[in-house]
């Protein structure tokens, strides 16, 4: 690896302490806390790790420990983590929703000899499971109401240990202990979500937090002086990086809300000017949006509509540099002044200068929705195991459709079945006591399968996601298969909730679709159409001429993609029930089981292709006490508008 | 028993004192209906006291001559050991006690927060005048006193409906936004009345949990009245049950359930 450019600052410490040096007076944490905004500048969060770090010592913390932290979004807790550095530990953030037998596994298998805890909530998760726990030594809890009858031999308030810390001089200690940190020490262990098996601890060295904050802070010309809010999981690498790794190596100050459900009063106080959200999180602001616009007189209604059109059509242009004339530069000026500017405000994205969301896709209209507020909303594309970081769009170049080029410093690999690999500064050490998966995952080279299917596109240079790797398939004809990338185009619709879509081996796709009762109920309502049940209304003839419009649109689009216009759908079927966990036909958390459902409906299939335009079906039920039932249906199997145009130059 | 009692600690580590309010002999009369005949019980120092009966018991009449809302025709109360005169209500509650109410009683247009700021009425002293004024002390009384509000606040965990109007609330809530004024009074002696009255399983724990918070975090007496028997059973340290106006039952939740006069009024029969 090059020589590191972050000259000679190898550890989150050494950072503080330049931090310190540099912005000392400048605010590096806020909290909201009994209404008022609380806050701590560069040296007093200083002085509060200084003597936390002191007061783990004399708890007796030996270098290299293992320290878990679990609570919700508070500054104490990122100075824990950085406390536990100072004492030549190692972080372990816990997810603060994780069930108590999830906790008893991280802590079991990372050893962690302290854990500090943000409330009772969390204390009594880790009373349940101590005498599982050997290694488990004390206990130290942030807010301790609830707490004062509990036994304290092995537990002590964050205040009290701060304290102890204070009176014993443990400076020359901790300098020592600082002073060690090297590049390849281990920095963070984060444990993923694990929604296959066993959560795996991911351990990332300082190179790894250092190198990647560095470059991905150029890359947007973070600085201090820039606002985050810290409203994400603390065990999730995306808020390691942004509240303690960026916030490190910037200087910027780290907000935190007052609980989870101010979270959006709180974002429009303090206005932050880098923001990350998930898909889910922007999904809510919109509907809330359109919502209340519903609702709204006549003449706002107009106003809001006439405007967002102007937005829609110039804001995205004048984000991107373009040019645009003075006409067209003098209407945006208006609509900013009479709804855009309002509505940013109420939203609390006035001021954001980046905004990032990643996870999963983000439906065209929600991205364009905020990029025509003006809000430069970019997505990437990133996992624990390489310190976030793996693509990220450059300002001017962002679309729906991709995640962007190569974040510096990393580079990209595609395999033979479509699979993305990378290798950066930010490649993750190792899963801890685990090298059986290390191995498997991470080769020699420092190359990481991220398992998921992509390409670059050509000209850009961007990648695109299609699929997870072991869903993608060939079709009869050899053109690739991947059925996720049409679901989702398909899902973007707020008609339609699910969409299974099949094709491997076959020699055209075909699709399963489910309604959103919410939206087509509400939509019925509006017209007049009477139903008297979900399988009534699936049928009705207007819902499939709808549908069969939607599926129309998405062949269109999906054509205009050469690699990918094989998965167009040419025959769809409405289901007659909702696909349900009950049912086994989808995961607890709402993603579709493939094979059970191809299974389950193999006549369907059948149907669909066959040349029959309509088929009788019996369908076994569970109802949610246990109970099984049969619904019986007759389903119209539709012909979709193909794209044909692309068809031919495919073949 | 009555004027000298032994503090004790709990089970569960909190100390209760000597007698805060004692009721002696209490008989009220409606005209001709004996609402509350000859009844006598005190409440402790940081206790949670019950008072349980069926429909038509008398209970709200007695909450109501403890927050001395009526004036019993006979009998005494005492408060931190002196004879309590006929009182108005505000005089009663500048004592220190303060109650919540069967049918929510705030103020529907008001926030949250202002709501809860009422509460701390009797805790400031400057005039109209000078408040209008916003100049002085009473600049310096209202932070002060929107300080102990926000720590209730906090402590309630309603940060997120601090500037809602309570109009816009659901029920649960506005329960505990009422709790929350009585609290912001600084009570020695809280009264709730019915404090779960109406509310899911998930609303009645919570409120049950803030219950026995606000008891062991401030060390507040609380008296209620309640019809869950479950969550009086759990909560309360003693019990004072009514039937007819009548007291046929006093004691631990254990003694009370185990007295035959009770089982029937309330519990129902016993079955061999």
């Amino acid at each position: 690896m090059n020589a590191p450019a972050s000259g000679g600052l190898n550890s989150i410490p050494a950072l503080l302490a330049r931090n310190v040096a540099q912005h000392g007076n400048k605010p590096a944490y806020r909290e909201k806390e009994f209404g008022i905004w609380q806050s701590w500048t560069w040296s007093e969060a200083a002085a509060e790790i200084d003597a936390l770090a002191a007061g783990f010592l004399t708890l007796g913390a030996n270098a290299g420990d293992h320290i878990a932290i679990t609570g919700r979004n508070r500054p104490a807790l990122y100075w824990a983590m950085v406390a536990a550095q100072k004492a030549g530990c190692v972080p372990v953030p816990l997810y603060a929703d994780a069930a108590a037998e999830e906790i008893a596994y991280a802590l079991d298998h990372c050893g962690a000899r302290f854990v500090v805890a943000g409330d009772q909530e969390q204390v009594d998760k880790i009373a349940d499971i101590r005498d599982q726990l050997h290694e488990l030594d004390h206990v130290i809890y942030l807010d301790g109401r609830g707490l004062r009858k509990y036994d304290h031999t092995h537990m002590t308030s964050y205040a009290d240990l701060q304290e102890a810390g204070r009176k014993a001089d443990q400076t020359a200690e901790i300098e020592k202990r600082t002073a060690a940190l090297g590049p390849d020490d281990k920095c963070v262990m984060l444990y993923t979500s694990g929604t296959t098996g066993r959560p795996k601890g991911v351990v990332l060295s300082n190179t790894n937090v250092i190198e990647t904050s560095r470059n991905s802070a150029e890359f947007d010309h973070l600085k201090a002086g820039d606002e985050v809010l810290a409203y994400l999981p603390m065990a999730w690498v995306g808020d390691f990086i942004f509240s303690i790794g960026q916030a490190m190596w910037t200087g910027f100050c780290v907000n935190c809300p007052e609980s989870a459900e101010t979270m959006h009063t709180d974002l429009r106080e303090i206005g932050p000017t880098y923001f990350f959200a998930p898909p889910r999180v922007f999904e809510q602001q919109l509907t809330n949006v359109m919502i209340r616009m519903e609702d709204a007189g006549r003449f706002k209604k107009w106003l809001f509509d006439k405007y967002m059109k102007v937005g829609r059509e110039i804001g995205p242009r004048i984000l991107d540099g373009e040019k645009v004339s003075g006409m067209e530069w003098l209407q945006y000026r208006l609509a900013d002044w009479l709804v855009i500017g309002p509505l940013k405000n109420t939203l609390g994205l006035s001021r954001v200068r980046v905004g990032y969301t990643a996870g999963e896709a983000i439906g065209p209209e929600i991205f364009d929705f905020y990029r025509a507020l003006g809000i430069n909303l970019k997505q990437l594309y990133g996992q624990t195991e390489a310190t976030v970081f793996i693509t990220q769009q450059p300002d001017g170049e962002v679309r729906s459709d991709t995640v962007g080029v190569p974040s510096p410093g990393v580079e990209l690999k595609i395999a033979e079945n479509g699979e993305v690999f990378y290798r950066s500064p930010g490649v993750f050490v190792e899963y801890y006591k685990n090298p059986e998966s290390t191995a498997s995952t991470k080769d020699a080279e420092g190359w990481v399968a991220t398992g998921d299917a992509g390409f670059i596109e050509e000209g850009t240079g961007h990648l695109r996601i299609i699929d997870r790797a072991k869903d993608v398939g060939k079709m009869a004809s050899g053109a690739l298969f991947a059925p996720k990338y049409v679901e989702n185009k398909l899902k973007f619709y707020p008609d339609i909730l699910e969409a299974v879509v099949f094709g491997a081996d076959r020699d055209y796709c075909t699709a399963f679709i489910n309604i959103d009762l919410t939206a087509v109920g509400n939509w019925a309502e509006r017209n007049n159409i009477a139903y008297s049940s979900y399988q009534e209304l699936s049928q009705h003839p207007r819902v499939l001429e709808t549908i069969r419009a939607h599926v129309a649109e998405v062949n269109k689009s999906v054509a205009a993609d050469e690699m990918l216009a094989g998965c167009q759908v040419h025959r769809f079927l409405v289901l007659h029930k909702e696909l349900d966990a009950d049912d086994g036909e989808m995961t607890r958390t709402r993603k579709v089981r493939r094979r059970i459902v191809e299974e389950k409906f193999d006549d369907l299939i059948a149907a669909l292709y066959g040349g029959k335009s309509e088929i009788y079906t019996e369908t076994e039920v569970t109802y949610e006490d246990g109970r099984k039932g049969k619904i019986t249906a007759t389903l119209a199997i539709c012909d979709a508008v193909v794209d044909a145009s692309a068809q031919v130059a495919a073949e | 028993m009555k004027d000298t009692v032994e503090p004790y600690i709990t089970d569960d580590g909190r100390t209760i004192g000597g007698v805060l309010m004692d009721m002696r002999n209490i008989t009220l009369r409606f005209g001709g209906v004996e609402a509350i005949k000859d009844i006598s019980f005190d409440i402790r120092e940081g206790e949670i006291r019950a008072i349980i009966g069926p429909n038509g018991a008398g209970k709200s009449s007695m909450l109501n001559v403890i927050s001395g809302f009526y004036n019993p025709q006979e009998g005494e109360v005492w408060f931190r050991g002196e004879k309590r005169p006929p009182m108005k209500p505000y005089q009663v509650a500048r004592l220190g006690i303060a109650r919540t109410f069967q049918n929510i009683a705030l103020f529907e247009g008001m926030t949250v927060l202002d709501n809860i700021m009422t509460g701390r009425l009797t805790h400031m002293k400057s005039g109209m005048f000078w408040q209008a004024l916003w100049v002085g002390r009473a600049e310096a009384e209202e932070v002060e006193n929107r300080a102990r509000v926000e720590r209730i606040i906090d402590f309630l965990e309603i940060q997120a409906i601090r500037k809602t109007p309570v109009g816009r609330l659901p029920y649960g809530l506005k329960k505990r936004v009422e709790l929350a004024r009585a609290l912001a009074a600084d009570p020695k002696l809280l009264l709730l009345d019915e404090p779960m009255a109406g509310m899911n399983v998930e609303e009645k724990e919570d409120m049950s949990r803030f219950i026995l918070d606000v008891n062991d975090e401030f060390g507040t007496t609380i008296a209620l009245i309640e019809h869950d028997m479950g969550v009086v059973m759990d909560l309360s340290d003693r019990v004072v049950v009514m039937d007819y106006g009548r007291k046929i039952g006093d004691g631990t939740p254990d003694e009370v359930r185990g007295n035959q006069e009770v089982i029937d009024a309330y519990l129902g029969v016993a079955h061999d």
